[in-house]
């Protein structure tokens, strides 16, 4: 970690430093543009030399954390190693230079990618159909649900205005529920962490319009009444939504089709390795049932036979005239789709079951080391799936430390949080998932500092309460941040480039 | 294995450690009758000279035409160091910033790039973006009808000059919300909404759309458009290209009042490559009366427990993972690494850079439209001024016209007539400062034969 | 031990009410809301002349980590708001009874008021939520 104060860009600028390697010198004048509709000053960016800026963003990179420099057990997040070959292949020049609208014979190499990129993502899903378009998680789960509301509205059944969510489900999936118009009724979760059967049966009606389930759940265990829960919805006249976020726990082992789900949406940059970039892009391509193939979200990548020749085009709105429609301004993002591409023919059949294997081999492996070493587990009675939830409720209790108190510390030993507060029904959790790319050393080596750490809070708490220590910044003041928002630096004038 | 560090004996150790006979015993709460029989469509593993060959055969099938399509995703040159740069471990590989303190290189790249989109649009504040600048518009939709509490009727204007995909996914994404999207008809001869055609009394608005430079390039009258909307206390959402922004009226300053109230667009423009139509990113900028509406992540600066200066992720109760069915949006993510892009790109060509590239393809579409408009069967399809693209009307059908084009290994645009049909055969041209005088010459000759 | 002011009413939802002479009521969080709540960063307040029924949502506070609604206690309109929260949140952590208050209603029934908990059971209230 760098460890120096960084200005900002802005304080590195200083008048009149331009780099005319970067841009087209131009004499041009924009005289048919009316003075009224002309920028009177020009915006206050950085004027810096190209060495300052590649200083300046190398030196940021490095007050980073991530997963080429770290352990990152963030759960639900899946932190696990990005193939380069993703990258590099993705980048190649005739993908990355086609315009999104260039015709379809322009693109036949690109297009072939995504439809076996569709092809793969049916047969590890067991769905009928997939639409690779929706740009991130939280917009395939939009489709999804879009697609139920489209398919209850088709069938003339408008009563049904209700969206039923377990207590432990991601934010993202009541959110989604309220912009596709539904109200959404929470569902108990048993002492096991099971979806609560009996309340589940006593709430379903003739207002049902379906389900919202992750499996394995949030609370990283298998929902092992999933058949029973698929019956008692689809019997209500209800579908059944599956948020993709755990795929990974069961890639090859459980087809989420075979579950019994109408819809899916995958997280192509957790299961399929595609880099999470600080906060994005993503990508949540969807599966669909028979009954809900209509209503997919277009385009989609289509294929047909001409001159003897196998042709790939997109179907569109004439071709899915009962389509939700479009998501975005093109098809979606083209470029972290062929990033999973990739990850898939590089790991192939076999390696897609290994996946699910490793991540829960080194999850189990975690849970039995972190429990030996004295940790409360929040489902000690369960298998782990690719991650499981720590309690520190009993540290709270006896030593006040809390659950970031634990997180700060960790980064001090060199290791990202775990998810902390979520899921919010578990008090001072800490959900962990190692993902499967990690190797025995870094997860022995995670039980010690965890160990430590708990001996630093049975000794003097005030340690870890002022944790952490070795990174640029000490903990950061979240409530001024929010109360006194400062949300932009304040630029200075710069000289006037038009005078 | 790919990817899977294990050894045997790791395996082994790890399952006694566990009490697990294999690895397929951590399966057993799985009900036997839900496991999985095969993944018979799935090819076996290949390894990455395989996969490489594979690729490169079929990135070679998608050849590089010389392009002078835009329609709402543009060529510009991008500097070496921002795609260098952009795919550092530490940026590729991080996420989300919740750890504030080891997260500081994201989140003070994110702020700059806040303060980046602020001026460029003269807007108050911005968000760490969204998906694109289609979805963009319609979270700035939904953002409208929470601002203005004063109006109940949620009707929202949308000028038929705004993208017609973006107008597409608007509908997609606000269908549910009760929201009437009315179009507004565009002036025939300038290509643009003309003010003069708006009502007297148009009742109760929620917000007008008014996208600058519109779809066709042209330049709508937005002073004239934003008084208009403000004085029917209707919210204003500018929808701009971000790259017409070093030159043009920025939307904080439109009409004589406040400006726009809420801004958005695509921001692919700024140092993302075309790449097939992503990933790119959307921007937003607001007031700041509104910010509380406002979607997506948000930074904010504050200070450590020693006083420094730092980061952190701000205004999070206005998101789902604490609101859930109360949040202002489902979304969880920004565009983050193409944010990282954005701010080294424009951090690398500054002011002078971005208005010489935005005035070197003003210029370029303008002498294209004086060589094209010089052949027989062309002619300028709107008489507004423009920005970087621009409308022409021809003697024969466009498809045909593009495909003899294609034949020549030139990208002549885009045929309006599918979503414009009252235009005839027009199509959408546009050049950016990556064209140079032969290329437009070589287009103009290349037109002039088809035509003849 | 939070405070809890034997002249006040309470609802479950940790709201209380103040009858004031001239007939209105003031209208507040509790100290013990405030403490689970921590510290406050935004107070979403009603409009005035807005109606409410008893139960309905009518404003949101909101602390770093999370935002919880206030219900209405009561049937009536909003005749004022305390508009000094909205630059300085932090009053209804320091005085949630006083100059934390955050808006005051006309009620429809006088007497709804009354049908509210006491101090005393909304003690055993709070004392029950910490089991």
């Amino acid at each position: 970690m760098n460890n120096t104060h960084t200005p900002l860009i802005f304080e590195h600028s200083r008048p009149g430093r331009v780099n005319t390697t970067h841009t087209q010198r131009s004499t041009a004048t924009a005289h048919s543009i009316p003075g009224s509709l002309l920028r009177k000053t020009p915006p206050c960016l950085p004027e810096v030399s190209e060495m300052d800026a590649v200083r300046h963003y190398t030196r940021l990179s490095q007050k980073n954390f991530s997963i080429d420099t770290h352990f990152y057990p963030l759960g639900s997040c899946t932190m696990k190693h990005n193939p380069r070959a993703c990258n590099s292949l993705a980048m190649l020049p005739g993908f990355l230079r086609r315009h999104p609208l260039s015709s379809e014979q322009h693109g036949q190499g690109y297009l072939s990618c995504l439809w076996d990129l569709q092809e793969i993502l049916k047969d590890v899903t067991g769905m009928s159909a997939v639409s690779l378009t929706p740009m991130a998680g939280a917009q395939g789960e939009f489709a999804g649900v879009a697609m139920i509301r489209a398919y209850h509205d088709a069938n003339q059944n408008s009563e049904r205005t209700e969206i039923l969510v377990p207590d432990a489900a991601h934010g993202t999936n009541p959110a989604t529920a309220t912009m596709c118009g539904y109200t959404t009724r929470e569902i108990p979760t048993d002492g096991n962490g099971d979806v609560d059967v009996e309340a589940l049966r006593a709430v379903v009606g003739p207002q049902t319009a379906g389900i919202m389930l992750t499996n394995p759940s949030t609370l990283g265990v298998f929902d092992r009444r999933i058949k029973d829960i698929a019956e008692i919805v689809h019997d209500a006249g209800g579908l059944l939504y599956y948020d993709g976020a755990n795929l990974n726990a069961i890639l090859g082992k459980v087809k989420p089709g075979d579950m019994g789900f109408d819809v899916i949406h995958m997280n192509l940059h957790k299961t399929f390795s595609t880099p999470h970039g600080g906060g994005g892009p993503g990508a949540g391509p969807i599966g669909v049932s028979k009954r809900l193939q209509p209503f997919m979200p277009i385009p989609v990548v289509g294929k047909k036979n001409a001159a003897d020749k196998e042709v790939y085009y997109w179907l569109t709105e004439k071709d899915l005239p009962q389509s939700i429609g479009r998501l975005s301004a093109f098809m979606g993002n083209a470029g972290v789709l062929l990033r999973a591409y990739v990850y898939a023919l590089l790991l192939g059949r076999e390696g897609m079951t290994r996946v699910a294997d490793y991540a829960t081999l080194n999850a189990n492996y975690l849970m039995a080391r972190l429990s030996q070493a004295g940790f409360d587990m929040a489902l000690p009675q369960r298998r782990a799936t690719h991650e499981f939830i720590l309690t520190l409720k009993r540290q709270a209790r006896e030593q006040g430390v809390t659950a970031m108190d634990f997180a700060k510390r960790l980064l001090d030993y060199g290791f990202h949080a775990p998810t902390t507060y979520f899921p919010l029904i578990v008090p001072e959790c800490l959900l962990i998932e190692p993902t499967e790319s990690e190797s025995k050393e870094t997860l022995d080596a995670f039980v010690e500092a965890m160990a430590a750490i708990q001996q630093e809070a049975e000794g003097d708490a005030a340690t870890l309460k002022g944790a952490p220590y070795t990174m640029p910044l000490r903990r950061l003041d979240d409530v001024k941040a929010a109360r006194e928002l400062d949300l932009r630096y304040k630029t200075k004038p710069v000289s006037d480039i038009n005078g | 294995m790919p990817f899977i560090p294990h050894t045997e004996e790791d395996t082994r150790a790890m399952l006694d450690a566990i009490g697990a006979e294999s690895i397929d015993d951590l399966f057993d709460e799985i009900p036997a009758k839900l496991r999985a029989q095969s993944l018979d469509r799935i090819p076996m593993g290949r390894n990455e000279m395989a996969v490489s060959r594979l690729l490169h055969e079929r990135a070679a099938d998608d050849s590089q035409p010389l392009s002078f399509l835009g329609a709402g995703a543009y060529e510009h040159h991008i500097p070496a160091a921002v795609w260098e740069l952009t795919t550092r471990g530490e940026f590729y590989t991080a996420y989300t910033p919740y750890q504030a303190e080891a997260s500081q290189g994201t989140l003070q790249l994110l702020y700059e790039f806040q303060t980046m989109m602020a001026e460029l649009t003269a807007m108050d504040i911005s968000n760490a973006s969204l998906y694109d600048g289609a979805s963009a518009l319609a979270e700035a939709v939904l953002m409208a009808v929470r601002a203005n509490r004063k109006s109940k009727s949620r009707r929202i204007l949308m000028p038929a000059t705004v993208h017609p995909t973006y107008r597409k996914v608007v509908d997609t994404i606000v269908r549910h919300q009760g929201i009437q999207l009315e179009i507004v008809d565009f002036d025939m001869h300038g290509g643009h909404v003309d003010p003069d055609n708006l009502p007297a009394e148009p009742g109760d608005i929620t917000a007008m759309i008014i996208p600058q430079p519109n779809f066709f390039g042209a330049l709508e009258d937005v002073h004239a458009l934003t008084d208009w909307a403000q004085s029917n206390s209707a919210l204003v959402i500018g929808v701009v290209n971000p790259t017409a922004m070093a030159l043009i009226t920025p939307p904080g300053e439109w009409g004589n009042g406040n400006g726009a109230d809420i801004v958005c667009g695509e921001g692919q423009p700024l140092g993302v490559p075309l790449s097939s139509g992503g990933p790119y990113f959307g921007f937003m900028c607001c007031a700041k009366k509104h910010v509380r509406q406002m979607p997506g992540r948000i930074i904010g600066r504050t200070t450590d427990l020693e006083g420094k200066t730092g980061y952190v992720l701000t205004l999070q109760a206005r998101e789902q993972h604490i609101r859930r069915s109360k949040a202002t949006s489902n979304i969880c993510t920004n565009q983050g690494l193409l944010t990282t892009a954005a701010t080294i790109y424009l951090s690398l060509v500054g002011p002078e850079g971005l208005r010489q590239t935005a005035a070197h393809s003003h210029s370029n579409t303008q002498q294209l439209m004086e060589k094209l408009c010089a052949i027989d069967g062309v002619e300028k399809c709107f008489d507004r001024p423009s920005f970087h693209e621009a409308a022409l009307r021809l003697a024969k059908p466009v498809d045909e016209v593009l495909s003899a084009l294609d034949a020549e290994g030139i990208l002549g645009g885009y045929d309006l007539s599918t979503d414009y049909p009252q235009l005839g055969n027009a199509m959408l041209v546009c050049a950016t400062e990556t064209k140079t005088e032969a290329d437009l010459e070589h287009y103009a000759a290349a037109l002039q034969k088809v035509l003849a | 031990m939070s405070n809890v002011p034997n002249e006040l009413r309470y609802t479950k939802s940790h709201e209380w009410v103040r009858t004031e002479a001239d007939g209105s009521v003031t209208v507040g969080i509790t100290d013990h809301a405030q403490e689970l709540l921590g510290d406050m960063v935004f107070i979403e307040l009603p409009e005035t002349e807005a109606n409410y029924t008893a139960g309905e949502e009518c404003a949101v506070v909101e602390s770093v980590k999370a935002a919880s609604d206030v219900y209405s206690p009561i049937t009536g309109e909003v005749i004022a708001v305390n508009e000094e929260l909205a630059d300085a949140p932090e009053t209804v952590n320091q005085d949630p009874y006083d100059t934390g208050w955050m808006f005051k209603m006309q009620p429809e029934d006088a007497g709804e008021v009354d049908e509210l908990m006491d101090a005393e059971a909304y003690n055993e209230l709070i004392a029950e939520e910490g089991h």
